[in-house]
């Protein structure tokens, strides 16, 4: 049910997109202002995302230590999993965000005979991985839509996108390993019981609309022959806030076109934040050194405490008896 | 109803999550799987809202009217107040990575105790109230309506959870569910919704100075009560002091040092290696808990009992700070005292008055770990060992969740160990269960209590059975262990889970094997057993 109501999300923008495209009198509006706006939405929103999080404070100095800390120097601090110096945060941020390194400890717990038993698991980090880096270059892939002349590095990896390809047009790889993780993931979510069990819609549907993306891309370069050029001058029109929509455009890149919208409109007020939120997580962009520097807290309230003067008058008499030192002279 | 044996609540484990979906399957208040609520004596003494009679079963919780109100001005004050807390209402995917990591998923197969679904008990209340999405779109954004249902789930679940943080090692974003757990028990103690367990030890920590409320003078005498055994068992006699000025060091350890077995032999061979050394320290009955049980309620009541630690220092007159065996003393002082509390400027940067090493980690807090200390006397060569003396043992090794993953302390206890005893007879628990991705106790947070028992073995179940392999494999026979709550409650998980073995702490094995001056020759361990099987 939830598949199904994101299978017919998409379903319905991916209709409209057509529609919208076929329509010469509304090219305008799914070719220049639709974008616009979405692209507004993105940054606007994804900026106040962030400036709402970095609003709220980190009070107290949280690292989550996946390794040896740094304190007697003849035992090796692990610097990567208990970083001390910033260096060494910017090394784990690094790890993190380029290579998953927490996804990568992933392992899979079963029960066997009574016992629990730990297996390695890397096929999640590998299909987020593969997902993520596919997405990363198609992404700079495009941009070849909106410069001119195009980069050498772009052109360069143009080719080495599709190097085993031989004939026309090339096939790139990262279409097809987009479309196969993006199919990993996805059944995943629906055939392991405890991760459906977890998923809502909005998991569905993200996924759903980025596999409609690239199946409009890679139909349009491999299927349905586009006007390359046409699609090309209005990518610049729009870069270069000159736009106009040139004759030739065909329906469907204004379906791929809207989805593109779509994701990046949904973006900022959906779970896909944790792109820049894992910037953000102050579990793992803080340096363990929280007995060396002294972190401030800047709401740090006042407390009523129970004194040593309070405490001493409620077990004075006992106390004195005991040969405690006392602060006050015991009287029988 | 009573526990089940161990292979019919292995059996119970739940394989697969309920045909309903979660938001329209109610919470299950089972006994044995709930603690009970604060008594309002407690509850009005700390000055938490709300006293009143009431049980977790009932039907109504005889909430304030205004409750929900309560609750929606609450999480909206801590999302501005804590990052950890916004951050992760938002970003977290649902990958799932956590599911199979909590102790307590793995012993109840309950899906509610995969970490990310006790955070969506919480986020989705956050979408319905606080995000467009979630108001436009309900359920199908993971929103939902606070009702009194929600409130049972979040008192089942936050306390099913011992805010390990053994979930955060493996998400991808470092969601830390601990953080969750931690905002729910705030916003339930806003509107007297809280458990006895945590709320009664807060209080005698508050008022008496520690968890149980042993009074000062009982304290003393607990203590000078080792001091005798500490004799028969070593024929030496030490010489604790108590809130004695100008001593150099101030000693905190968790009171269940001082009164119960197994952590007795611990404080037992602390006081053995400070006789040894000579060094200048002293007790605080006034501060005699390291442990801090406002931790598992609120900020606030964590910042008041942590106070106690740096008043009573200054009163003292003390240089610096030296800490026992504890799990969350250590991340309180680790992570939050001197934010808290300091800055410690009355203190001086520690160092040892034997070996000289200035702990240049620990200049801002002042205090430093028994174990690093300790270690550093050992790598110095300032102690006489024999490993011997501990021969009747094969042992493992339990890292506790707070120093492991709290403050990344693994090497420190791992290198006494291996020099207090042979080496050869230590063994590592499966690589899976120890160090950064060790299991819970079950019991930690405030969750030791007997009512719980069910959950607590459950929640057990990893680290009993990673026990179990070492005990078969090698035939281990003592979990060491740092940690006061551990050694409270591992000695009835390894009842319940792996028999005959023994709970003991590193300083137990130090002072077993410590060569005191002029001592006459040892016969018996800390534990008054024969120092060898015949």
């Amino acid at each position: 049910m939830k598949l199904v109501s994101a299978l017919a999300a998409v379903a319905i923008l991916t209709a409209i997109g057509l529609a919208g495209g076929s329509s010469g009198g509304l090219q305008s509006l799914f070719g220049i202002w639709v974008p616009y706006a979405a692209v507004a939405v993105f940054i606007g929103g994804i900026v106040l995302q962030v400036v709402r999080w970095a609003k709220s404070p980190v009070p107290f100095r949280i690292p989550t230590t996946c390794g040896q800390q740094r304190a007697l120097p003849w035992i090796k601090n692990d610097s990567l999993e208990a970083p001390h110096t910033t260096g060494a945060v910017l090394g784990r941020m690094f790890l993190e965000v380029f290579c998953f390194r927490s996804l990568f400890r992933n392992t899979r717990m079963k029960i066997v005979g009574g016992n629990a038993a730990y297996g390695s698991s890397k096929w999640l980090w590998l299909g987020a991985l593969a997902f993520h880096y596919a997405f990363f270059v198609i992404l700079i892939r495009h941009l070849r839509f909106f410069l001119e002349p195009v980069p050498g590095l772009i052109s360069a990896m143009d080719k080495a996108d599709s190097f085993f390809q031989i004939g026309l047009p090339p096939v790139y790889q990262t279409d097809a390993v987009i479309l196969a993780a993006l199919a990993f993931l996805l059944l995943r979510r629906l055939l392991e019981p405890q991760v459906r069990y977890i998923s809502f819609a909005s998991d569905y549907f993200p996924l759903v609309l980025i596999g409609a993306i690239a199946t409009t891309g890679a139909l349009m370069r491999y299927f349905v022959r586009v006007d390359v050029t046409a699609i090309k001058q209005l990518a610049m029109g729009l870069a270069t806030f000159s736009p106009a929509v040139p004759q030739g455009v065909g329906a469907l890149f204004f379906a791929h076109l809207l989805l593109v919208c779509a994701l990046l409109a949904y973006f900022p007020f959906s779970k896909l934040l944790h792109a820049p939120g894992v910037f953000l997580s102050p579990t793992r962009n803080l340096a363990n050194t929280s007995r060396e520097v002294r972190h401030i807290n800047p709401w740090n309230p006042p407390v009523k405490v129970h004194t040593y003067e309070e405490w001493e008058e409620e077990f004075h008499v006992p106390m004195a008896k005991a040969g405690f030192p006392l602060e006050k002279e015991y009287k029988e | 109803m009573a526990t089940p044996k161990p292979q019919e609540l292995v059996n119970t484990i739940k394989p697969a999550p309920p045909a309903t979906e979660w938001m329209d399957t109610p919470v299950d208040l089972r006994p044995g799987t709930f603690c009970y609520a604060g008594k309002p004596k407690f509850v009005e003494y700390l000055g938490f809202p709300f006293p009143r009679e009431w049980r977790p079963q009932d039907e109504d919780w005889k909430l304030p009217p205004n409750w929900k109100e309560i609750i929606l001005e609450g999480i909206r004050d801590r999302l501005l107040r804590f990052r950890s807390f916004h951050l992760f209402m938002d970003i977290c995917v649902r990958c799932g990575a956590c599911a199979d990591k909590c102790h307590f998923f793995i012993g109840s197969g309950d899906p509610k105790n995969m970490p990310v679904l006790r955070a969506e008990l919480m986020r989705s209340i956050y979408r319905r109230e606080f995000t467009q999405a979630g108001r436009i779109f309900g359920k199908l954004a993971g929103a939902r309506e606070l009702t009194p249902e929600v409130i049972k789930e979040w008192y089942q679940y936050f306390y099913q959870c011992t805010e390990c943080r053994r979930c955060s090692v493996f998400c991808p974003y470092g969601i830390d569910t601990a953080e969750v757990t931690m905002m729910g028990r705030e916003l339930m103690h806003l509107i007297g919704v809280n458990i006895n367990w945590i709320l009664e030890p807060a209080a005698n920590c508050f008022r008496v100075g520690n968890h149980l409320g042993i009074t000062p003078h009982a304290f003393k005498g607990s203590i000078e009560g080792l001091v005798d055994d500490v004799e028969t068992a070593t024929g030496i006699r030490v010489n604790p002091t108590f809130n004695r000025k100008g001593a150099e060091i101030l000693f905190v350890t968790p009171s269940a040092d001082a009164f119960a077995a197994p952590a007795i032999f611990t404080l037992m061979g602390y006081m053995l290696l400070f006789h040894q050394i000579g060094l200048d320290y002293t007790f605080s009955a006034y501060n005699s808990e390291g442990g801090n049980f406002g931790l598992f309620t609120s900020n606030e009541m964590m910042k008041r009992l942590n106070a106690k630690m740096y008043a009573e220092s200054k009163r003292l007159g003390v240089k610096w700070i030296l800490g026992g065996e504890c799990g969350h003393m250590w991340r309180v002082v680790h992570q939050y005292m001197d934010t808290m509390n300091g800055p410690a400027n009355h203190l001086e940067v520690p160092r040892s008055p034997v070996t000289g090493t200035v702990f240049e980690h620990a200049k801002s807090t002042k205090m430093v770990h028994i174990c690093e200390f300790t270690a550093d006397l050992i790598r110095n060569n300032k102690l006489t060992l024999d490993p011997s003396r501990n021969d009747k043992y094969k042992v493992t090794f339990h890292d506790s969740c707070n120093t492991a993953r709290g403050m990344g302390m693994m090497e420190e206890p791992r290198y006494i160990i291996n020099k207090v005893m042979n080496p050869a007879n230590f063994h590592e628990m499966p690589e899976n269960t120890i160090r950064e991705q060790t299991f819970c106790c079950g019991s930690g947070s405030g969750l030791n209590t007997d009512e719980l028992m069910e959950m607590r073995m459950r929640g057990g179940f990893p680290r009993g059975n990673a026990l179990k392999h070492v005990v078969d494999k090698h035939g281990v026979n003592l979990m060491a262990c740092i940690c006061a709550i551990d050694k409270a409650t591992l000695s009835s998980l390894v009842d319940y889970w792996v028999p005959g073995t023994e709970i003991g702490g590193v300083h137990e094995l130090l002072g077993n094997a410590l060569v005191l001056d002029g001592e006459p020759e040892r016969t018996q361990n800390l534990r008054g057993e024969p120092l060898k099987e015949d």
